[in-house]
């Protein structure tokens, strides 16, 4: 693997040696916005803190960043991943149709905001922290999953308006608090052991490897899913002229 | 008790009619029925929309729809219309729905208020025929500065643009609004042409790959479609925040229309709905909007032009000024009559701006803070002819977007009934049997036409006026003068009025 030191270069030079090395770690990552953007191969490790955009439309590269991220990570992803051994800001995973996304800390507002799934591509998005307002609004398929692990005491998993106008998709939660004002045409229920074990566990196993968690710990607690009432869609009533 | 009055009236003149039922299997609306019983055509004269399939398609030209005669009480506030609309929602409870751009006459049509100039005397017009006349048209980024290499020659610092053998796109249209049998008409008419087609935010169907140099792709806030290949594929990629037929609002093709293809394109399963959240939930500001295209563009080697819809509405010239330091190439203004597949009534009749209100406001905007050179705009949303074109440009687009006028080629009639899906002419459905109604390469052959004729008249327009280029028309706003306006809109669109 090639090491190069993201200091010493430019940004356009460093999106440069990012594109054309397969295998590549990058030290003193600092605010450079779209790494990996668009990029279907390659494992690229940053080490620091990566810009807004990081991995916009990743289509099949690996990205682990040791750091935290900034802004519209994975934005329009369609295929790969992208773990993030930190934090990540808002608008997190918008629109993300295919690949995993895994945080170990917190995400910002906004997170998971019409993900999709189509046929094999099924997004998922992991976050080990707690997230902000408006997580999987809009969620139109895929897979969001909020942890809670190492927050700080008091503070919730989700914020305001958790899931408004989602139609299809599930949010897991490892908590069994109902999250703030969820909207009335959403279902909210604990899962039982067997739906943690056949639901839950596949998902969560890579997520534990990747950041040396105890997933028999995580998986020992409560988790709730939210999903979209069918019997009760957004749908508006119009009166054709 | 229905107190709704039909619309219109279908009639057919008996001793011409044959019985061959051609209308009674044209009709999409269910208005033309056979009895065969009493051997004889069944009316419902309450489901006509007035689409004209079947008197055009009467071989003996029986038919004919009017007006439905029965009236009202005549009342200036309480026309037809609106009392037809109260007992449409009392009825329903529902939001009125409807299609195409907005007719609705009490807005001015601006276009038809300006009239344009010709050369007499002092200085010479050009024949077009038989003297070189260019409409080729550049759209994009402009370089600031002219840099010339140590060896003193020119060095080629255009940023990425489109070039265009006419000033004539065709507007987003997305499949699933639009049959793919129209998508492919204009690709084909497109390509034939020198021009672009855009594909809107359903996706770039696996068939219309081989036309991707004149396709322009959008990225709208459901981002349906949208990943590598599909921005790579493309001559132009287009941000979709609004469009003039209800700006502000989000898109819904519900779940009934995501089947076969149209699922595939958007790639959305089956029998989902597929929302367009009303903004782009990553877009709040313009420093956000400017990650957009830089990602884009990032996606795409900085090897295309990023383009920036948004619907002509109040603040439209700041906004315009905002997008053009956002790294965007080019801005599309969608003008109040733009169409749509489907759209709030009031919505679409109440909300944003003309477009040669915004042309104007947008030109003057981006050439008083000297940024005018760094965007090039698009004008759309209620262009019908050459001659609408021509006063575009005049005013300071650089190059304008037909939708609705693209359609009436392929056989639109304007009912408004889009919404219905039932389109008789083949153009806004996904009913196999009615889309197999337009035959793509006919299609392409009309609309290659209609743009060609055009073209033709703009270089006769621009001969008249002793102007040779496209160039030298755009932002010459001399070449206009106003009639019947008031002295708020001459200061506006920057023209004098008749005489001065």
């Amino acid at each position: 693997m090639k090491t190069i030191d993201a200091f010493k270069l430019n940004e356009e030079e460093l999106k440069q040696e990012i594109r054309n090395n397969q295998d590549i770690e990058v030290d003193n990552c600092l605010g450079q916005r779209y790494l990996g953007c668009a990029l279907k191969e390659g494992n690229i490790k940053l080490v620091g803190t990566p810009g807004n955009g990081l991995a916009a439309y990743l289509d099949g590269a690996s990205i682990y960043v040791k750091g935290n991220a900034q802004d519209a990570v994975a934005d329009t992803m369609n295929g790969g991943l992208v773990a993030i051994e930190g934090n990540a800001g808002d608008a997190l995973s918008y629109a993300m149709r295919g690949g995993k996304v895994y945080i170990l800390g917190n995400a910002g507002y906004r997170a998971g905001v019409h993900m999709k799934a189509y046929k094999e591509k099924r997004s998922l998005l992991i976050i080990g922290g707690c997230t902000g307002s408006f997580l999987g609004e809009y969620l139109a398929g895929g897979t969001i999953i909020v942890l809670g692990l190492n927050c700080k005491p008091g503070m919730k998993l989700t914020g305001y308006f958790c899931a408004n106008g989602m139609y299809a998709g599930k949010i897991y939660l490892r908590t069994d608090e109902k999250p703030v004002n969820l909207s009335d045409k959403l279902e909210f229920h604990k899962l039982d052991r067997d739906e943690k074990e056949e639901e839950l566990r596949p998902l969560l196993e890579e997520y534990a490897r990747i950041f040396h968690l105890n997933l028999e710990e995580i998986l020992a607690s409560d988790f709730s899913v939210i999903e979209a009432d069918p019997q009760k869609s957004y749908k508006q009533i119009y009166a054709a002229v | 008790m229905n107190m709704i009055a039909s619309r219109y009236r279908i009639n057919i003149r008996k001793d011409e009619c044959v019985l061959c039922k051609r209308c009674v299997r044209e009709c999409s609306f269910g208005a033309i029925n056979f009895n065969s019983e009493k051997n004889t055509i069944t009316l419902t004269h309450s489901k006509c929309v007035d689409c004209q399939r079947c008197a055009a398609l009467c071989p003996r030209e029986a038919i004919f729809i009017t007006r439905n005669q029965n009236t009202y009480a005549n009342n200036h506030l309480y026309t037809a219309n609106t009392l037809n609309e109260i007992y449409r929602q009392s009825a329903t409870g529902g939001v009125l729905l409807s299609s195409m751009g907005s007719g609705i006459g009490s807005v001015h049509i601006y276009f038809d208020h300006l009239l344009l100039n010709a050369s007499q005397v002092t200085n010479p017009s050009i024949d077009p025929l038989r003297e070189p006349m260019e409409t080729i048209t550049f759209l994009g980024r402009r370089p600031r500065h002219i840099e010339r290499g140590k060896d003193g020659k020119l060095v080629d610092n255009l940023p990425p643009h489109i070039e265009l053998s006419t000033p004539i796109l065709f507007s987003a249209m997305s499949y699933g609004a639009i049959s793919l049998n129209v998508h492919k008409a204009l690709a084909k008419a497109a390509l034939r042409l020198g021009t672009y087609y855009n594909c809107g935010e359903g996706g770039l169907h696996e068939s219309l790959y081989e036309y991707a140099t004149n396709t322009i792709v959008q990225v709208a806030s459901g981002r349906f479609g949208v990943h590598e290949r599909y921005l790579n594929s493309a001559a132009a990629i287009e941000i979709k925040i609004g469009q003039g037929a209800k700006p502000g609002i989000g898109g819904h093709l519900t779940g009934t229309k995501i089947i076969g293809d149209v699922s595939a394109t958007r790639m959305v399963p089956e029998g989902i709905d597929a929302i367009s959240p009303a903004p782009h939930h990553d877009i709040y500001s313009i420093e956000d909007l400017r990650q957009l295209v830089l990602s884009l563009k990032e996606a795409t080697s900085y090897t295309k032009p990023v383009i920036v819809k948004v619907a002509a509405v109040h603040n439209i010239a700041p906004i315009a000024s905002g997008i053009a330091r956002s790294g965007a190439d080019i801005i599309a203004i969608d003008g109040f009559r733009g169409g749509t597949g489907a759209a709030p009534m009031r919505i679409r009749d109440n909300v944003g701006l003309p477009i040669e209100l915004a042309i104007a406001a947008v030109d003057q905007r981006l050439r008083e803070e000297k940024i005018r050179n760094e965007i090039s705009i698009i004008a759309g949303g209620g262009i019908r002819n050459s001659t609408d074109v021509v006063k575009a440009i005049a005013l300071g687009a650089d190059a304008v977007a037909i939708g609705s006028a693209a359609l009436c080629a392929l056989g639109c009639h304007i009912c408004a009934s889009c919404h219905t899906g039932n389109c008789a002419w083949g153009i806004a459905t996904q009913r196999p049997e009615l889309t197999n109604r337009l035959d793509p390469e006919e299609g392409a052959d009309s609309l290659v036409n209609l743009v060609s004729a055009w073209t033709r008249e703009i270089k006769e327009i621009m001969g008249g006026m002793g102007i040779n280029s496209i160039e030298a028309l755009r932002g010459n706003r001399l070449a206009l003068r106003a009639v019947g306006l008031h002295e708020k809109e001459l200061e506006i669109l920057g023209v004098k009025y008749g005489g001065e």
